[in-house]
């Protein structure tokens, strides 16, 4: 019997081998680190996810062993399969990183910035991507979109102000659940995500929402303001769930949950979607059975070098600058080191318990 | 020489019966005698380009089609036609509806569709009229239905109306919209030859482009080849707007001048009121608008031609496209800051949105032409504009995003000092335009790169 043979990819000097059919995101994921480029619709979780926001979006340098030529336009790695000795720019080419930043610019112009009032701050993937490729300065003078907050359904917020149009949400309300009632109004800059004639959602599924969003546009209205994600320490838990795999992640304070999510892979996606149940209405110590602490993945702002030690773990990442040759990459900024409450110098895992805001001040 | 338009002043050639006293059907008839494969093969021996705009080969889109066992194929006729400046397709269906209807059941034959659509611009309501009522008529005299012609084919055209977006002309947000779904575009590949409308082998062809089968049926491939020059085959249906004396559809073979064709009373008749030309858009609002210096001539000095190749000579740089057809004609008096502003709302007006650089960066390039007209600009802008425009080309899902980069970077690079005019005169250049400067066809040629 013949196995079926594994194409060779190359992606920034790196090789890889990867079976038919794999996408270069997937591919470069593959070999981790940098070298996997920023996905913001991308989730390998959805179907038909993808190719929308273009931060992906890779140079194919060398087409196939077969036909080497060059393809003429950048491509979103998300939605390209691989080809046999296939050779792929991404971190190396300047073309990439100049189309990336102009993306990231894009992105930003009409997203309000209002990171210090919203409840994805320290864990938004825009802020990092904007931390990693933007520039310090936008070049927009116009007036920024805005749009009213919406609450669809009890327990979730609309704040279409600050989504990106990735559509997430919309695969995975029509994936996950069994209505088409969450989806697309008007179009271009006007477009906006609503619910079939503002009506609120109502599935056993439809929290997942929240977890897929990539900004704050969809957020826990039973976690909304109450904590900061970065004073909440994250640790895996699970119960016995008739409607789901009760596998989570609780943001505590102390003995307090204040929050309950999906738990999320290094690629900032959920490994297993959880019900509503678990997400809204389990939020005492008593309902869980504690795991330990979370592993937190380099993506998340919340992550650097914080929780190292008893804590938490943060997977140890390969040195980029030995592996590619070319352009170093930029390290993630620390929102510690830019925010007046944080600072850089406490390292979360030295203190016992949940951090607080009193655990800072006697640095200053 | 026209293929076309040759019947259309005759009275009633709008309706069956004269259109079939005039040769109408005859190009059915000998199709059925033929095999499938002999008709692509004619096609493709015509060398019939698409005229929806982008001039692939139309017997090459045709053999990519797939056609596995069991599975349904369609033909999809776009009759969308929103480009700005172009309205060929409209007067095509409005005064020959039988031609396209001809044109349909030979293409639907050759390649096994069973169910052709036309899927047409909203706002042609009255000519869905029209479509449906030849329909009807080709139905009734054996045209359409089961068993046409005993030839064991059965065929049946729907037409379905869009609901007003442009970018539903695009062919795969074109099928999503005929699914029924939102119109956006879908990602390549799979392309529609593979998988289309409802995920089964699609073909999409333009109206004009489906109406030059009959001719190439009728003629035979080669003896159509021979009309037109290199890769320009055929003949070309031209819609005029701007100024010009005598606006309206031309059908050339693309054998002349592009002088010949604004200045020759056979056509264009030439510019009003005694004024100047100024620029030129010749393929519809998506391709580089190239001023007069330019146009009559390319950058090796050569007779610029209407035709595919001679339009596009010199790259962006100094050429521009055929596009779609839609000849618009600009004179001294016209603003090319204003114009460009126009057209920058326009794709703004349209992007689907889903892809970032087209959503946002189409809104922000219109935002800043806004200011720079009204006077509010500053020299940066325009630095800007022309990064946002290179950023958003070819960065996304669709060509809209190019369609819409495009015109703002012709503008900036033949027009810059148009540009700066206007922000270095904010009050002046409310009062009146920067007119035809160093544009002009008999002024030496400035500022070429
Ligand atoms: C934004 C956009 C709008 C388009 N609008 C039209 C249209 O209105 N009519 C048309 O025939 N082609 C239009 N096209 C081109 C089609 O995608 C497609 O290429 C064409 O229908 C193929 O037909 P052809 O090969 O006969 O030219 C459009 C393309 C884009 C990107
Ligand atoms: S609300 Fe969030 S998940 Fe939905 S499209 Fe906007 S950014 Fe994406
Ligand atoms: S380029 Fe514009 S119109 Fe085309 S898919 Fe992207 S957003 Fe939509
Ligand atoms: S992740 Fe590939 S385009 Fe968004």
């Amino acid at each position: 019997m013949s196995e079926v043979q594994n194409f060779k990819v190359t992606i920034d000097n790196i090789t890889v081998e990867v079976a038919p059919g794999t996408t270069i995101l997937n591919a470069a994921r593959a070999i981790g680190g940098e070298v996997a480029p920023p996905a913001m619709c991308y989730y390998s979780k959805l179907k038909d996810s993808g190719g929308k926001c273009r931060t992906c979006l890779v140079e194919v340098s060398k087409g196939s062993e077969k036909d080497p030529r060059p393809m003429p336009k950048l491509v979103a790695s998300c939605r390209t399969t691989v080809m046999d000795g296939m050779e792929v720019k991404n971190i190396t080419s300047e073309k990439v990183l100049d189309a990336r930043k102009g993306i990231v610019e894009m992105l930003l112009i009409n997203h309000p910035l209002d990171c210090p009032v919203c409840d994805q701050a320290g864990e938004c993937d825009l802020q990092n991507l904007s931390y990693e490729h933007g520039s310090e300065k936008t070049r927009y003078e116009f007036k920024r979109r805005t749009f009213e907050k919406e609450d669809i359904g009890p327990y979730i917020q609309l704040h279409m102000t600050r989504c990106i149009m990735c559509f997430r949400c919309v695969y995975t309300a029509d994936q996950l659940t069994d209505k088409r009632e969450h989806g697309i109004l008007e179009r271009g800059d006007h477009a906006q995500i609503s619910t079939l004639l503002g009506k609120s959602l109502d599935h056993d599924f439809i929290g997942n929402v929240i977890d897929v969003c990539p900004v704050g546009a969809l957020t826990d209205k039973t976690f909304r303001f109450k904590n900061r994600v970065w004073f909440a320490k994250p640790v895996d838990a699970h119960r016995d769930c008739p409607t789901c795999k009760g596998k989570v992640r609780l943001w505590m304070r102390g003995e307090e949950v204040f929050r309950v999510t999906a738990r999320k892979d290094q690629w900032g996606e959920v490994e297993d979607f959880i019900c509503n149940d678990c997400r809204f209405h389990k939020k005492e110590t008593k309902d869980w059975v504690i795991e330990g602490p979370s592993v937190v993945d380099r993506r998340s702002v919340i992550a650097q070098g914080h929780y190292q030690g008893k804590v938490g773990m943060v997977k140890e990442q390969p040195r980029l600058i030995d592996q590619v040759i070319g352009k170093a990459p930029k390290l993630l900024m620390d929102i510690h080191s830019i925010s007046d409450v944080n600072r850089p110098d406490v390292d979360l895992s030295q203190i016992e318990g949940p951090a607080h805001s009193d655990d800072f001040e006697h640095n200053k | 020489m026209k293929l076309l338009l040759q019947n259309a002043h005759i009275e009633g050639i709008r309706f069956y019966d004269a259109y079939r006293k005039n040769g109408g059907y005859q190009s059915v008839e000998k199709a059925f005698k033929m095999s499938t494969d002999a008709i692509v093969e004619e096609v493709k021996k015509s060398g019939l380009r698409g005229r929806g705009g982008a001039g692939f080969p139309t017997g090459m889109k045709w053999s990519f089609l797939a056609k596995p066992e069991g599975v349904p194929r369609h033909l999809v006729c776009n009759a969308d036609e929103s480009e700005p400046g172009t309205f060929k397709d409209r007067y095509l269906m409005e005064f020959l509806p039988h031609l396209l209807i001809e044109g349909l059941i030979v293409s639907s034959y050759a390649l096994g569709s069973n169910a052709t659509y036309i899927y047409i611009r909203g706002e042609y309501a009255w000519i869905t009229d029209i479509l449906e009522h030849a329909i009807a008529e080709a139905k009734q005299n054996g045209w359409l239905g089961k068993n046409i012609l005993g030839s064991g084919f059965d065929c049946e055209i729907y037409v379905h109306r869009g609901a007003g977006a442009y970018i539903c002309g695009e062919e795969t947000a074109l099928i999503e919209s005929l699914e029924g779904k939102r119109g956006n575009p879908r990602l390549k590949p799979p392309f529609p030859a593979i998988q289309g409308v409802w995920m089964r082998p699609t073909v999409v062809n333009n109206v004009e482009t489906l109406a030059a089968i009959v001719p190439i049926i009728n003629m035979g491939g080669e003896e159509y080849a021979k009309i037109g020059v290199g890769r320009s085959t055929g003949t070309k249906l031209l819609s005029v707007c701007g100024n010009v004396n005598k606006p309206g559809v031309y059908e050339i073979d693309m054998t002349i001048s592009v002088e010949e064709f604004i200045y020759s009373d056979k056509y264009c008749g030439g510019i009003p009121n005694g004024k100047r030309l100024k620029a030129c858009i010749p393929g519809g609002s998506s391709v580089p608008i190239v001023p007069a210096n330019l146009l009559f001539k390319t950058a090796k000095g050569e007779t610029r031609m209407m035709n595919y190749e001679s339009l596009s000579d010199g790259g962006f740089a100094t050429g521009t496209m055929m596009g779609s057809g839609g000849f618009i004609v600009l004179d001294e008096d016209q603003c090319v800051v204003r114009h460009t502003m126009t057209l920058a709302r326009f794709y703004n007006h349209e992007s689907c949105g889903q892809c970032s650089p087209c959503r946002e960066g189409t809104g922000w390039m219109y935002k800043i032409l806004k200011n720079i007209e009204n006077g509010q600009g500053k020299l940066s802008d325009i630095d800007l504009l022309w990064d946002i425009q290179r950023r958003i080309e070819g960065n996304t899902i669709c060509p809209l995003g190019d369609a819409a980069a495009w015109p703002v970077a012709a503008a900036i690079r033949h027009f810059r000092d148009e540009f700066e005019w206007h922000v270095l005169n904010p009050e002046e250049s409310q009062r009146r335009n920067y007119g035809i400067a160093h544009y002009a066809d008999p002024l030496p040629m400035v500022g070429v790169v």
